[in-house]
């Protein structure tokens, strides 16, 4: 069963999606057998790819879209806004 | 000799031989493929990272096993760079259609990278394009067929002098053999600013020419604790040094398990001088009791927009929580109005500046400082948290920025946020007037800090970063030692404790002198906590009011030194070669 979520988050991590929380935020991504794009500002770029998000420059209160497409898309979905939006 | 001004990276000061470390710069051919070689490059390619990994594998488990697990992070974001599927797709893609080798093709594809990375608004994002230049280089050199050239390899007692360290060249430094370092780039939160304060070795970064003034083989001198060099020094710059008590890296065991009580069993709290976040670990392996001084002014610098009251919330109670159930003092910024929110390359924190600066730019600007104050007064909800007002001259400050406390709790109030009702108010005594009325100020606050830095230039006017002057700078003047002595019986007096967060508070040679001055609480970088400690166990409250008593007698700060020297070395006689050598 193929499942598509699209829905934007506003980064709450404080310190947004810099190296060690974009690198925690690919290993999330990768153990889910879907395809992950994150969207801001009108570039959309892989999930699964830390040089792709760092380029984005991710700052905590941006405002971004998850698009994640694939049999676990749901659940994907949640882990990573559980993470994005995790304050502490 | 030549001075050559650059930011603290890493406080103390070493003097050594100069090592020029230059990181060669690749030349990448470019070169026409044929379409029969593509999988041959592509095959380099792979071939190139499996030997890269193994690389960094290696190299995050020397590095988590001499400095820990957390140092060890970063290359878990390294190792995702070298599996970067966009990455890899992207020189394979170049390989294929443009038919060029390899190497070209990744060089190409990561100067793409790191130019976006670079050109974004943000230092923190800025400086982890040296990240991935660092993981990009160690790839080409597999696929040119370099050798690695590392700090390791370094022989004898150096310091080192680079355009640019990345993180695995200074986390590898041989401990042993080097004193400290310069380089051209970087700031206070570069990770090689952070991971030298985590070795303890001196750092100046940012000089922007300290490569084209240093090629190897001369005499320097490190001071990371004001960000200054001095290639090739005058033997009277040198004398200078070797007199200044605070620059003394020599390390004594810790001792943190042992209470700092006088050995008639008066208390004396010693808490740290922090900047950063990643500076708290040092605040446990030190034994430090809570923060004595917490700086918050790079929460705001280096940035364009100003942090909001929840951003610095965050910040204040993470604090806040982890040194629980010690205290933290927060001082509210201490930024002049000249430089606020530009490059945090301004070394602000020694110059006497006598102008529009912390308390009285934020008491002209109410909108950021009660952001501000708001944020420390909600993390106070959650943790045991002070406040302290910098550069008060005068009662009318003090009162006025009360005033805007106050109102900060009344919104809070209604608001029905949580926050400590009272919050204990504290005031940074740094001005000379602000010494002379410490009997007035006291009466209105709870506690006062001494800033011996700020507090010496301004009652000599003497401007430490001024050649011709700064030999004027003496912690040991007679009207110094007054000043301090003022501040702490006119507070007592008034039933206030009294701290010092400056330097004078972390130098071994005054603790005799202070202790018996009557000083409650010493705060201080906390690598130097064991060295004060070992002193205030030696002694008793009695011996150390004497030395105190002795040392106001005499009219020349010479004199106050000498005499300070000899009863240091009295009280701990064997051990003194540990401490001072």
């Amino acid at each position: 069963m193929m499942e598509r979520v699209e829905q934007e988050i506003i980064v709450k991590n404080p310190q947004g999606l810099h190296a060690r929380p974009a690198a925690l935020f690919v290993q999330i991504a990768s153990e889910y057998d879907v395809s992950v794009e994150i969207e801001k500002d009108n570039r959309r770029v892989d999930g699964k790819s830390i040089i792709a998000i760092l380029s984005l420059g991710i700052n905590r209160g941006a405002k971004i879209k998850l698009i994640i497409e694939g049999k676990e898309a749901n659940l994907a979905f949640q882990e990573l806004r559980r993470f994005l939006e995790k304050n502490d | 000799m030549i001075r050559i001004k650059g930011i603290g990276a890493s406080p103390g000061v070493v003097k050594g031989k100069a090592f020029y470390f230059s990181k060669e710069e690749f030349f990448i051919p470019r070169r026409k493929i044929d379409y029969a070689d593509i999988s041959r490059e592509i095959y380099h390619l792979e071939e190139a990272l499996i030997q890269t990994r193994r690389e960094i594998a290696d190299l995050q488990k020397k590095i988590s096993d001499s400095l820990g697990y957390k140092e060890a992070k970063i290359f878990e974001a390294h190792m995702l760079v070298l599996e970067d599927r966009m990455l890899i797709e992207e020189v394979i893609k170049q390989i294929k259609n443009q038919r060029v080798n390899v190497e070209f093709a990744f060089y190409q594809s990561i100067k793409k990278y790191t130019q976006t990375l670079r050109e974004l608004d943000d230092e923190y994002l800025k400086e982890r394009s040296s990240d991935i230049e660092d993981v990009a280089k160690r790839v080409l050199r597999k696929l040119l067929k370099k050798d690695f050239l590392s700090l390791e390899g370094i022989k004898e007692k150096v310091i080192v002098v680079a355009h640019n360290l990345s993180p695995s060249d200074t986390a590898l430094l041989p401990k042993s053999n080097v004193l400290g370092f310069i380089t051209d780039v970087g700031g206070r939160t570069s990770h090689t600013a952070i991971i030298a304060r985590s070795l303890e070795i001196p750092a100046v970064v940012g000089t922007e020419i300290a490569t084209s003034k240093i090629k190897g083989g001369e005499t320097v001198i490190v001071d990371g604790t004001e960000g200054i060099v001095y290639v090739n020094p005058t033997t009277k710059k040198i004398k200078e040094y070797e007199k200044k008590r605070s620059t003394i890296v020599k390390k004594i065991p810790v001792a943190k398990s042992i209470p700092s009580q006088t050995k008639d069993g008066k208390k004396i709290i010693l808490s740290a001088n922090i900047e950063l976040p990643e500076e708290l670990s040092s605040l446990v392996t030190y034994g430090a009791e809570g923060i004595g001084l917490y700086r918050t002014e790079y929460i705001f610098l280096g940035r364009k927009e100003l942090p909001s009251e929840d951003e610095q919330y965050k910040a204040y109670v993470n604090v806040a929580r982890k040194v629980r159930p010690h205290s933290v003092i927060i001082r509210t910024i201490d930024i002049g109005g000249d430089k606020f929110l530009s490059k945090p390359q301004v070394p602000y924190e020694f110059t006497p500046f006598l102008g529009w600066r912390a308390i009285r730019f934020c008491l002209a600007n109410p909108h950021i400082f009660k952001t501000q104050l708001r944020a420390i007064l909600r993390a106070s909800g959650e943790g045991n948290v002070k406040i302290m007002f910098p550069m008060i001259s005068g009662i009318e400050e003090l009162k006025e920025a009360k005033k805007i406390l106050k109102e900060c709790k009344e919104e809070l109030r209604r608001e029905r946020k949580r926050f400590d009702e009272n919050i204990a108010v504290g005031v940074m005594i740094e001005v000379p007037s602000a010494a002379l009325i410490a009997e007035i100020l006291a009466k209105e606050c709870d506690f006062f800090s001494i800033g011996t830095n700020d507090l010496i230039q301004y009652s000599l006017a003497v401007d430490r970063a001024d050649e011709k002057v700064a030999y004027l700078y003496e912690p040991a003047h007679p009207a110094v030692l007054r000043l301090i002595r003022n501040v702490i019986r006119e507070a007592h007096a008034q039933g206030i404790w009294v701290g010092m967060c400056g330097e004078m508070a972390g130098d071994p040679l005054f603790t005799p002198l202070l202790l018996g001055l009557g000083l409650d609480e010493f705060s201080m970088p906390p690598p130097s906590i064991p060295k004060v400690k070992e002193l205030i166990c030696e002694l008793t409250f009695m011996e150390a009011e004497e030395i105190a008593l002795r040392a106001l007698n005499f009219s020349t700060p010479k004199e106050v030194e000498k005499f300070l020297q000899e009863k240091v070395r009295e009280i701990l006689k064997d051990k003194f070669h540990k401490i001072f050598a």
